[in-house]
């Protein structure tokens, strides 16, 4: 069943509808306070009950969103989330399920059903607020914060390779794997909106600002000076641009991608053009994962969609089943199941 | 042919063991379905290593099933067994200890072989069942191996496909023994083997083959006859432990109305009640493997906030890994029941052999204050209608409740007198539908103590709950120093409050007052039982109860202990119920304990209940 949606007679959901009662508790400046506003403007525009809308989220500082949906939430146990809309949409096919999560909540404590979730597909979004750091903790370094990192437990820098979020959803084989960050609310809300749209775990990574633990890890993305050298916004069927006066590019080499001066004599015709259904070339640009801090040549971080696919959501295989079984065998009956087929009778 | 005798007996033990792969366990069901079917009252103990194939002749591959049945009720798999086969060397070595004076060895002398014997680490040139060590027994050695080999000489299986048909010889011999029908096993070899008709007309042709060789050989001169037993009138059938769980928890989706949502990852012993619920898909029922003990739970959580009758079911180890998520539940007051099929711990323990060392974890495994009700099923018939209550009182209590099984009466079989659908209560449940105050209260509590259950999907409940401490009634988080007392004391008083809405506690067994109460819980039910029984009837005066809900308890349980003189508890733990009928009701209760991954004997229970006479 797909999630319902509105009747066209009710009155249109606004974003002030979602607003609950609760103060919000994040730190002023929190970039969560951007993605809770875009969420708020989006979920209108699908056109479903807000009845028919649950937020699920484990622990840590953007797991208490759910308490700002005015939907039917769950504010649950670290990294379990996923687990807890597995089973739910697995009963309740008829809503609309989003899950909100962290770095350290999806990606650390919560990695083994991260992974299981992305390869059975169930039909639910998941927004992974990545900050690189821990916050609710008070500043421990996390799964995706970067080699060398100084933090309290790291007083001479981390030692963990970090781990890239899109490679590994690609690698567990999510359906849907795309990236926005906090401060490009326009293309977050075209994330979001993809993302609801996408039938299957929809898997967005937001790159989000921990202004008092780790303010500034996305500076160079998001800042005028170096976004648009630094980042790269791709989109389905269009050539892979980037810089200031989208003067350079990305062409393949084989498997190898390697960046251009537009100015050399090529053109965009001569581009790689981004193809969200091509998984190898998905993987490539997955790839795109240096550290922005280290001065040497490297790759701009891109943004976007990068895969997406059909593939059967196991909600809708795991009814099939009871449904093939029910024409097979007919509504079970009590009486023969207790008896069972080998009776004896005492007088 | 000469003329054989008939004796007629009243009870008998057998004992079926071999290596693991010998079809042991397939053998002794089939003995009990025959027996069962002919109307007798039965008990059975299987016994099997954690090993799915230990080396072949080792002791550590012996696996072991045992039959109780009988003209007269029996109410455990009995201390020794009358006959004991044993399909190899190590088999003997593994279970003669367990065979009564005088009791009669069947052995496949096949399995006596020099490479058999040191496997079983006999000593070099010994073979028991040549050098007279056996006398005291009744031995009869067979060669099993090769009278199917004989039998099949001409079926153009391969060797070792003749050899797998062994366990076939054994239990025709058995049947003609105790004079039962082969109908009932051939007929369940027509089934199982429906799409391979060479394999079935083998399976056949060795059990007629032993059949044959007991009316024929004359060796052989008596057989015996047990009749049926005297049990109430009505409609039986066969079950297993975990069996009844699982049609229990179908019964109470019924009888609800919610659908079953059982969410699990593969655990020895549990796993058994997953394959049984995972056939019934036409009952609505939903199984969910998960990726670990963690996601099984919180995916129960998940589907019990979308209003469905959400169960989970592990062992020890996994239990543990639950238990974060059980303190979800209880803050969350969703209704959830949680299996634990106990075995031996700690850690991994004994995977395959039984244990009631959980009942602690039951009650206090969890961090913070975390109370939720606890029942425990004495038996494989009773674990349908314990879990069935689990499940009632988590619908109307809103709240996680603990069934306790363990790996004795999960694999083990009883007789059971299975009731009709329509004789079973039905479960009331009713969602939330309109709001309980100016906005709608999750929290807001019922007489008792209960909150409303608001479904994703009903207009106007939209509410959140969470892990965190909440204020009561709005469900707000709230760090509030009373609140968080209240909230405490709150969640006891609920929990405390499941004992105004279930049954008092009887006397299974004896009188109201006395010298002497063995109280016991779980699966010592029938080794407590066939011990009091006895001792009664050579006339101590000692009476039995038997406790199915440990939280909270029957509201007349220390009532009921203040009327003996002394109180036994035994339990197969260092004394866990003990420590906690100690501290309740303050009485000087005396425990007798058995940590050997094996349930009770009778005859030990009852030494104990004879030296608390002297």
């Amino acid at each position: 069943m797909e999630p319902t949606t509105l009747n066209p007679e009710q009155p249109k959901l606004t974003s002030k509808d979602l607003v609950t009662d609760q103060d919000i508790r994040w730190c002023p400046g929190c970039g969560d306070y951007s993605i809770l506003k875009q969420v708020q403007t989006v979920i209108p525009e699908l056109g479903i009950p807000r009845e028919n809308i649950v937020f699920v989220s484990g622990i840590g500082c953007s797991s208490r969103f759910p308490y700002y949906m005015e939907t039917y939430g769950m504010h649950s146990i670290h990294g379990r989330a996923t687990a807890i809309v597995s089973g739910l949409k697995a009963s309740r096919s008829d809503l609309s399920v989003w899950m909100v999560t962290g770095d350290g909540d999806a990606l650390s404590i919560g990695g083994n059903h991260f992974i299981h979730i992305l390869r059975r597909n169930f039909n639910v979004n998941i927004l992974l607020f990545n900050n690189e750091i821990y916050g609710l903790t008070k500043g421990q370094y996390s799964p995706t914060s970067e080699e060398g990192k100084i933090t309290k437990s790291t007083p001479m820098g981390s030692v963990d390779h970090p781990f890239n979020p899109i490679a590994l959803a690609m690698g567990a084989d999510a359906t849907f794997v795309a990236r926005s960050m906090d401060r490009d609310p326009v293309h977050l809300k075209e994330m979001l909106r993809k993302a609801a749209a996408h039938k299957g775990t929809s898997f967005l990574e937001i790159y989000q600002n921990c202004n008092v633990f780790n303010d500034g890890a996305f500076e160079i993305y998001t800042e005028k000076s170096s976004k648009k050298q630094e980042t790269l916004f791709a989109e389905h069927g269009k050539p892979l641009v980037f810089g200031a006066n989208n003067e350079k590019g990305i062409r393949l080499d084989g498997f190898r991608p390697v960046v251009v001066e537009l100015t050399e004599g090529l053109s965009v015709d001569d581009l790689w053009v981004h193809d969200e259904t091509d998984r190898v070339k998905a993987g490539i640009l997955g790839r795109f994962f240096d550290n922005p801090r280290k001065m040497e040549e490297h790759y701009p971080r891109p943004f976007g969609v990068f895969y997406t696919e059909q593939r059967y959501c196991y909600e809708d295989a795991m009814q099939a089943q009871l449904d093939e079984a029910l024409s097979k065998k007919g509504p079970g009956k009590l009486d023969s199941l207790l008896s069972g087929r080998e009776t004896w009778v005492i007088n | 042919m000469m003329e054989k005798n008939t004796d007629i007996l009243s009870q008998v033990i057998i004992k079926f063991a071999g290596d693991s792969g010998d079809g042991m366990q397939l053998t002794g069901t089939q003995f009990t379905n025959t027996a069962a079917l002919f109307g007798n009252d039965l008990s059975t103990f299987p016994d099997f290593p954690a090993e799915i194939r230990a080396p072949q002749g080792t002791l550590a591959g012996v696996s072991g099933y045992q039959l109780h049945f009988g003209s007269v009720n029996i109410y455990s798999p009995g201390d020794t067994c009358d006959v004991l086969v044993v399909m190899n060397a190590a088999a003997l070595k593994a279970n003669l200890r367990h065979l009564k004076q005088g009791g009669t060895i069947i052995a496949n002398s096949d399995g006596f072989d020099p490479k058999n014997l040191r496997l079983a680490n006999f000593a070099d040139g010994k073979n028991p069942i040549e050098d007279g060590s056996l006398d005291k027994y009744r031995l009869i050695t067979i060669d099993v191996t090769k009278m199917t080999r004989t039998a099949l000489a001409e079926s153009g299986l391969g060797t070792k496909e003749i050899d797998r048909a062994k366990n076939m010889f054994v239990l025709g011999f058995l049947y003609w023994m105790y004079n039962r029908s082969l109908d009932n096993s051939i007929k369940f070899l027509e089934e199982k083997f429906s799409k391979k008709k060479e394999i079935l007309d083998a399976n056949i042709k060795v059990l007629k083959a032993g059949y044959h060789f007991g009316d024929t050989s004359e060796t052989f001169t008596t057989r015996y006859e047990v009749n049926p037993a005297p049990m109430p009138p009505g409609i039986y059938r066969n079950i297993m432990g975990n069996q009844g769980t699982a049609m229990g928890l179908i019964a109470a989706s019924q009888k609800s109305g919610l659908p079953l949502f059982y969410g699990t990852y593969p655990i020895t012993p549990a796993s058994d009640i997953l394959h049984e619920l995972a056939k019934h898909k036409n009952f609505g029922v939903k199984t969910f493997q998960a990726e670990d003990e963690i996601a099984a739970i919180c995916s129960v959580i998940g589907a019990a906030f979308g209003g469905s009758l959400g169960v989970t079911a592990s062992s020890g180890p996994g239990i543990a890994l639950k238990g974060e998520a059980m303190g979800l539940a209880l803050m969350l007051e969703l209704p959830l029941l949680i299996i634990n099929v106990q075995r031996g711990g700690p850690s991994t323990g004994l995977p395959t052999k039984t244990e009631q060392s959980d009942l602690m974890q039951a009650l206090y495994g969890r961090n913070g204050e975390a109370p939720m009700p606890v029942v425990a099923a004495s038996s494989p018939a009773d674990c349908f209608e314990m879990v069935f209550e689990a499940c009632r009182i988590a619908i109307e209590f809103m709240t996680p409740v603990i069934f306790l099984s363990d790996g004795y009466i999960a694999n083990g079989a009883e007789p059971w007198r299975f009731p009709l659908a329509s004789s079973l209560p039905e479960i009331k449940v009713s969602f939330a539908k309109e709001k309980n105050g100016d906005r709608y209260l999750p929290y807001k509590r019922d007489e008792k103590l209960s909150r409303p259950w608001a479904l994703p999907g009903t207009k106007g409940l939209e509410h959140r709950i969470g892990g965190l401490e909440k204020q009561h009634e709005t469900g707000n988080i709230s760090y509030e120093p009373e609140n968080h007392e209240f909230m405490v004391r709150m969640r006891e008083a609920k929990t405390e409050k499941v004992a105004d809405y279930i049954p008092l506690q009887t006397i299974d067994n004896g009188t109201a007052k006395g010298k002497l109460l063995v109280l016991g819980w779980g699966s010592t039910y029938g080794a407590i039982k066939t011990a009091v029984v006895q001792a009664r009837a050579e006339g101590y005066d000692v009476s039995h109860a038997h406790l199915k809900y440990i939280k909270p308890f029957p509201k007349n349980l220390g009532e009921l202990l203040y009327n003996y003189e002394k109180i036994l508890i035994p339990e197969m733990n260092t004394g866990q119920l003990i420590k906690i009928i100690r501290d309740k009701y303050l009485v000087p209760a005396i425990g007798l304990n058995k940590i050997q991954g094996l349930p009770f004997s009778a005859g030990e229970i009852r030494n104990k209940i004879t030296e608390l006479f002297n």
